[in-house]
């Protein structure tokens, strides 16, 4: 399918001073495309390049097969809408106004919106779920409400492509949600192309189809979620040095304690993860076992914990895996019970509690409820 | 309100307020005529009222006729105007008078309104960015210097010098505005700017000749005192084009109020139009300069109190209503001017300046308080 949006060899950057070069991107219609990177590394510089709020300094970016140069700006505005960041503060405006204000480049020399132009206000309205603050005054907004105004007004110009820079900044967890269902929704009811930049790195995996990693001169990768996040890719995109990100979950954990592990939790099936971050708060080094890889506590384990025993899903635990946790549990000075639940397969952690009552270790039961 | 929230309904869509636009404009047509006729009525010379009707009913007809026949009622029409002293003072002093104030007070508002437009604030105005001073500085050499090379300057002249100073003190006041991005700064560079062009125009006067400065400095007081049918004529032929031309453009300048990023966005050439805002706005600034001389705060406080009025930022409401508001501003400031203190007349800055630089600082105060600056 040939891309309704791409840029060849898009070289981006201010007063001919090249930032990012070989900006390879194709992007089919009613597709989505996340811009991610830490701050800084030219995302928005990348956006304002394919809006034409800045020029190029070298390559192409084409939209429906025309490229932007090409298309009169009437024309191109009827293509491509756009969120910016900037802080709009327009006067004794309503939202109903600011919304038709998308009509730009539908109506007539004095700007008169038809019937048929303001069926389309109120549909835009309708879509971000906002019909009910058409009258109100735009400054008088809270973040949320104004951010939905504003893809209300970039919906209202009816573009294929809609580029928005951090539309998430300054929302809170339930406006995030609802402005990324919309999208979604938009792209998959009327094939409408998104390019947007996130710094929520979780949602982007979620929402998009694309993503495209920004850091340093060149694109460092640009793909599927699934092929561009592989391993510690956000860690290397961001330059962490502390903490870790996990893929699976796309939640993040604090850098783990250093130092020889004091404490010894007895975990599995997720009651070991409160537990394993109260540490963690702590500072104190610890180890735990005996985990399944498949166990949810396994993925936070594996970053915070200075040693973990483990072993294949579905496998019994062998007697190797008991005496290398006995071990590493009679050299710490205490033991968390995490409550882990006892079944056939995992009898072993059993016996390390036994173990540790035999050794007269303290041991701290988790309180469950 | 809160019946719309719980039943939204496309006909509350508010979407502009027409109802509210024609009641502003009916209000500001009826006191400008009121203000119109209160100038004609008072002055040093009475006029009974009743022949004050019928001097205008008369000096109406003949114009009418004389425009419809091109010409073929002249010696009518100058008969009407030169029948008696009152019928002279009329038509050669007071109504001409009133028309220019009426002219240039609309102009100045509406040059007012796109210098807002441009900086997106609402305290820009041509007297506090310096441009008011450019323009008396460029025209001040002209009577000065120039008028030896020339022979005599006439209004046109005079119109084309505001202009070029305009251009000028706004081309510096632009380049400072690329480097500062805070509104404060830019207006104490506007004053400094201002008062830099009133140091050059004091120098010149210093060493000009008694008999040109004379000239200039009646005219620096800003007044419609010199106001004679060719000054209407021109204001007229200058301003009321440059008003329709800002009605023309109020498309962008509505899209515009979104921001650059989004006007342009939106499909406008941004820098063509910028181009057209600054000449407008200028053009009209400099009739008024140019006519009456410098004029304060009218720019400001008039554009402030329309859209308060209207309750809205609409330009296509905006434009002319701002229009109106300012000419009833200027006719009454100038009716004040004129009478208060008979036979001394007051510069017309004077009297705007103690009617709107306090509307200016309420606004200034409100702004601070409701939003970064």
């Amino acid at each position: 399918m040939e891309p309704y949006f791409k840029t060849e060899a898009m070289a981006v950057g201010y007063d001919g001073h090249i930032l990012i070069h070989d900006i390879n991107i194709r992007l089919e219609k009613g597709k989505i495309l996340t811009l991610i990177g830490p701050n800084g590394a030219g995302k928005s510089t990348i956006l304002k390049s394919i809006t034409r709020h800045l020029e190029t300094i070298s390559g192409k970016v084409f939209v429906g097969g025309q490229s932007l140069q090409q298309w009169q700006p009437k024309e191109l505005a009827k293509q491509v809408a756009v969120v910016l960041t900037d802080r709009i503060r327009p006067e004794l405006t309503t939202c109903a106004e600011v919304v038709a204000m998308g009509r730009y480049p539908y109506t007539n020399l004095f700007g008169h919106l038809t019937e048929l132009d303001k069926a389309a206000v109120r549909e835009a309205l309708e879509r971000v779920h906002a019909l009910d603050l058409a009258g109100q005054d735009f400054a008088t907004l809270s973040d949320g409400q104004r951010q939905r105004i504003l893809l209300a007004r970039a919906l209202c110009q009816e573009p294929e492509v809609i580029v928005l820079d951090e539309p998430t900044a300054y929302l809170d967890i339930r406006y995030k949600m609802e402005l990324l269902d919309i999208l979604r929704e938009m792209a998959q009811q009327k094939q409408l192309t998104v390019i947007l930049s996130l710094h929520e790195i979780d949602l982007a995996m979620k929402i998009s189809d694309y993503l495209l990693c920004v850091k340093g001169e060149t694109i460092e990768a640009f793909g599927t979620p699934e092929e561009v996040l592989q391993n510690h890719a956000i860690e290397q995109l961001y330059g962490m040095e502390s903490g870790s990100y996990n893929l699976l979950f796309g939640s993040v954990e604090l850098s783990k304690p250093e130092g020889a592990p004091k404490v010894f939790v007895i975990a599995g099936g997720g009651c070991g993860i409160p537990v394993y971050r109260a540490l963690q708060k702590k500072g104190i080094p610890f180890a735990t076992g005996i985990l399944f890889d498949n166990d949810v506590d396994f993925q936070v384990a594996q970053v915070l914990a200075s040693s973990v025993v483990s072993t294949p899903a579905f496998e019994e635990i062998t007697d190797g895996q008991y005496q290398q946790a006995a071990k590493l549990l009679l050299k710490c000075a205490s033991v968390v019970d995490a409550g882990t639940p006892i079944g056939t397969r995992n009898l072993k952690n059993h016996q390390l509690l036994q173990l540790a009552r035999e050794e007269k270790l303290p041991i701290y039961p988790v309180a469950k409820g | 309100m809160k019946r719309r929230n719980e039943n939204p309904d496309w006909q509350e869509l508010r979407l502009g307020n027409p109802g509210r636009f024609w009641t502003v404009m009916l209000l500001l047509w009826g006191l400008l005529l009121l203000t119109l006729l209160l100038n004609v009525n008072i002055g040093s010379v009475s006029i009974r009222t009743r022949d004050v009707f019928s001097m205008l009913w008369d000096g109406l007809r003949c114009w009418i006729a004389n425009v419809l026949t091109r010409g073929g009622y002249a010696r009518e029409l100058a008969e009407v105007m030169h029948r008696s002293t009152e019928s002279q003072i009329l038509f050669s002093i007071r109504i001409p008078r009133m028309l220019l104030a009426a002219i240039l007070g609309g102009a100045l508002s509406v040059s007012g309104y796109l210098l807002q437009v441009f900086f997106r604030n609402p305290i820009a105005g041509p007297f506090v960015l310096g441009i008011s001073s450019g323009a008396k500085m460029v025209v001040g050499i002209t009577l000065i210097f120039l008028v030896n090379f020339l022979g005599s300057v006439s209004p046109a002249t005079l119109i084309l010098a505001a202009f070029l100073g305009s251009l000028l003190i706004t081309s510096v006041v632009l380049l400072f505005a690329q480097k500062v991005h805070s509104m404060s700064m830019l207006l104490v560079i506007g004053i400094m700017v201002g008062y830099i062009c009133g140091a050059v125009t004091d120098f010149c006067v210093t060493f000009a000749d008694d008999h040109d400065v004379v000239n200039l400095t009646n005219w620096s007081m800003g007044t419609f005192s010199g106001a004679s049918w060719e000054n209407v004529r021109l204001a007229a032929l200058l301003c009321i084009p440059g008003v329709l031309g800002a009605l023309a453009l109020c498309k962008p300048i509505s899209a515009y109020t979104l921001g650059e990023g989004y006007a342009q966005s939106m499909g406008i050439r941004v820098k063509p139009f910028r181009v057209l805002l600054i000449a407008l706005s200028s053009l009209l600034s400099a009739c008024v300069t140019a006519l009456a001389g410098p004029i304060s705060f009218v720019g400001i406080a008039v554009p402030h109190i329309t859209r308060s009025l209207l309750k809205s930022a609409k330009p296509a409401y905006v434009i002319p209503a701002a229009f109106f508001c300012g000419a009833v501003f200027c006719v009454f400031c100038d009716l004040i001017a004129r009478t208060v203190f008979a036979p001394t007349e007051l510069a017309i800055g004077t009297v705007t300046s103690i009617f709107g630089a306090p509307v200016v600082i309420y606004m200034m105060v409100k702004r601070r308080r409701n939003q970064e600056v």
